[in-house]
């Protein structure tokens, strides 16, 4: 399988009237065709910045790639002119679903409306091919009496009902990778079940590559195969799914996984947390972003950032420590 | 209490399930319209005053509307002149249907002009930002600072008489009226402008806006397609008020003669010369325009009220 994505050395950063936020700072990664891969961290490490980056929907200036590629079917995303990734590349070649269904769908304009115009732009279809595809494609994802819906503006629709036609959406065009920007956080837990099983019944069924940033480690589980975890804006571990529950080799990712309520922990106990909070991204990164916060922290961790290592296969770290033996590898 | 007091329940049937019709905003609009009295009022007396101004001309032709007898002016109103005749001796009423055609042609496309300049403006600096914000808006401000009354006397003095009478539908119009509807339109654009910027504003950070991009609608798409539909509420609401407001600067500059120049009459300029005759008694002659000019504006006014709060999504009565 060849590589549908390729990002290198990443970095985005926003130049704000308190000072440069430093959002992501020199991220790298690979996404075959068809593989599910999932982004993990917490809320404002970057995650969604990266992909937006990628996609190039910061609005430039406040936000600026500072450097990196991105090559997707090589073709670098990040020198593309706006004309050109707006046609090829975004809802045609990739597309994203958002978080909150909510507010992700134009109040004012039907769902028929949402689905055909990327259609007509990207597909140049007529208005009644396009209005059967839509209907078609929310039927597709679950929707009932689906030409009928099509009429409905999205306040007629229930959150589980909006994301379902946010997916059929950014399904449309049959693009090759989708992007899932925490699609199932604003749902409750049973309509996240849902979708979480549609997505990867379309990912089957279209040999769709997938990328689903989440901050949910418990739904990972079920859903990837490659997970990357992100702290500050870097990637603190690269990992395949079981080798992050049975194996997880940085101090971040150990922290977070013992953070995860369980179900056969003893009632009276309290959920362990991270003490200390996420770094300040208004200071310029020196050393390792988590060492305030590691309990294995040694003085090289504050003056140096250790980078990417591969710890085993399609395993890579940033840490200078050896979580198991606790000392310097 | 016993038991057997309380009614059994009756089972509630599954396919009960409540159907609700799916009505679109329009019709939503519309019910909440419904419900504001003096707004359907208002809506009724314009149509009553578009059908006195358009049905009228059946009666009347405009050749009678502009012919003068000076050997009948300043009549009463009689059964031949039901509105008494002018200091020329022309008939007032068919000078108020005809009159009345301008006014409201005047009203409207000096609207579209003053909509169409307002909301291009206001989208592109709203939507874009940067340098067209700045270089658009200020010269926005420049024009908002001078009076809107003294920049349209200025310029109706100065193109009064440059656009010459043009022939439109089988009628004359006085080359004056498209000076009137230009000048009004162009200096009435900076309100609009500046609630269509602010709307833009706000709408383009909308998480559905950024969802639209990155499912790959253009930026034109997204201007017009998404961001516009999302603040015609507003911009229907100022459209309104901006045809009540052409129609009083009409009357104003045409008032002070500097506006339509005769024989076309508009609702304005029958009032001119009318404040002569004031303390002799002779009221018809500012009474049937005054009255008019003075219905429509409230009536526009009551249905851009009623719009405003029909239009609003967060109003929820329906």
């Amino acid at each position: 399988m060849g590589r549908i994505l390729e990002v290198k050395d990443l970095v985005t950063r926003f130049h704000t009237a308190e000072g440069t936020v430093y959002a992501v700072n020199g991220v790298s990664f690979h996404l075959d065709e068809g593989e599910p891969l999932a982004v993990v961290g917490e809320s404002g490490c970057g995650k969604s910045v990266t992909m937006m980056s990628v996609l190039r929907l910061l609005p430039e200036p406040p936000a600026q790639i500072a450097s990196g590629t991105a090559f997707f079917k090589g073709r670098d995303l990040l020198k593309m002119s706006e004309e050109v990734i707006e046609h090829d590349v975004r809802g045609r070649e990739i597309a994203m679903v958002f978080q909150d269904p909510m507010t992700s769908l134009n109040p004012v304009l039907t769902i028929g409306y949402q689905i055909e115009e990327s259609l007509k732009a990207h597909l140049d279809l007529e208005d009644e091919p396009a209005r059967e595809r839509a209907a078609d494609l929310l039927a597709q994802v679950g929707i009932p009496e689906s030409p009928k819906r099509l009429a409905a503006y999205p306040h007629q629709f229930s959150g589980g009902m909006r994301q379902r036609a946010m997916i059929a959406m950014a399904l449309a065009c049959e693009p090759s990778l989708l992007i899932a920007d925490e699609p199932t956080t604003a749902l409750d837990v049973t309509i996240q079940a849902q979708i979480v099983e549609l997505m990867l019944e379309l990912r089957q069924r279209r040999k769709l590559s997938l990328i689903w940033i989440t901050h949910d480690l418990g739904v990972v589980a079920g859903l990837a195969e490659r997970v990357l975890v992100m702290y500050a804006g870097y990637i603190v571990e690269e990992a395949t799914v079981d080798d992050l529950y049975d194996r997880p080799q940085h101090p971040y990712t150990l922290a977070l996984l013992a953070a995860l309520p369980r179900v056969d922990r003893r009632r009276n106990q309290r959920l362990k947390s991270i003490p200390g909070a996420p770094p300040n991204l208004l200071v310029q990164p020196h050393g390792c972003p988590f060492a305030p916060r590691c309990e294995f922290a040694i003085s090289r961790c504050r003056t140096e950032n250790p980078g990417l290592t591969d710890v085993g296969p399609n395993h890579r770290i940033a840490c200078w420590i050896d979580v198991r033996t606790r000392k310097q590898r | 209490m016993t038991v057997e007091n309380i009614p059994e329940l009756t089972p509630v049937s599954l396919q009960d399930e409540i159907e609700t019709p799916v009505l679109s905003l329009t019709q939503l609009a519309w019910r909440r319209f419904r419900r504001h009295r003096m707004a359907v009022a208002g809506a009724v007396a314009l149509v009553l005053l578009v059908l006195y101004c358009t049905a009228g001309s059946l009666f009347f032709t405009e050749d009678y509307a502009n012919f003068n007898d000076l050997s009948i002016k300043l009549q009463a109103p009689s059964q031949e002149h039901p509105f008494g005749t002018d200091t020329i001796g022309r008939d007032i009423l068919a000078r108020t249907i005809y009159g009345g055609q301008i006014s409201l042609l005047i009203g409207l496309t000096a609207m579209l002009v003053e909509i169409i300049v307002g909301v291009l403006i206001g989208a592109f600096t709203g939507y874009f930002g940067g340098w067209l914000d700045a270089v658009l808006m200020r010269m926005t401000e420049a024009v908002l600072i001078v009076p809107q009354i003294f920049l349209l006397l200025v310029m109706a003095k100065f193109f009064g008489g440059s656009i010459p009478d043009i022939h439109l539908f089988g009628r004359d119009f006085s080359g004056s009226v498209i000076v009137i509807i230009l000048i009004i339109g162009l200096t009435a654009w900076p309100y609009t402008a500046r609630i269509v910027r602010s709307q833009f504003l706000s709408i383009k950070e909308n998480e559905f806006i950024l969802a639209a991009r990155a499912n790959g609608a253009s930026t034109w798409s997204i201007i017009f397609g998404h961001i516009l539909p999302n603040s015609i509420a507003p911009i229907v609401v100022a459209a309104t008020l901006g045809i009540a407001n052409a129609i009083t600067l009409e009357a104003y500059i045409s008032f002070l003669g500097l506006g339509v120049r005769p024989p076309t009459a508009t609702w304005g300029n029958m009032l001119e010369g009318a404040y002569n005759y004031i303390d002799q008694g002779i009221y018809w002659l500012w009474l049937f325009p005054g009255l008019l000019i003075l219905l429509i504006v409230l009536a526009i006014n009551f249905v851009g009220d009623g719009l405003r709060d029909a239009l609003d999504p967060r109003s929820r009565a329906a």
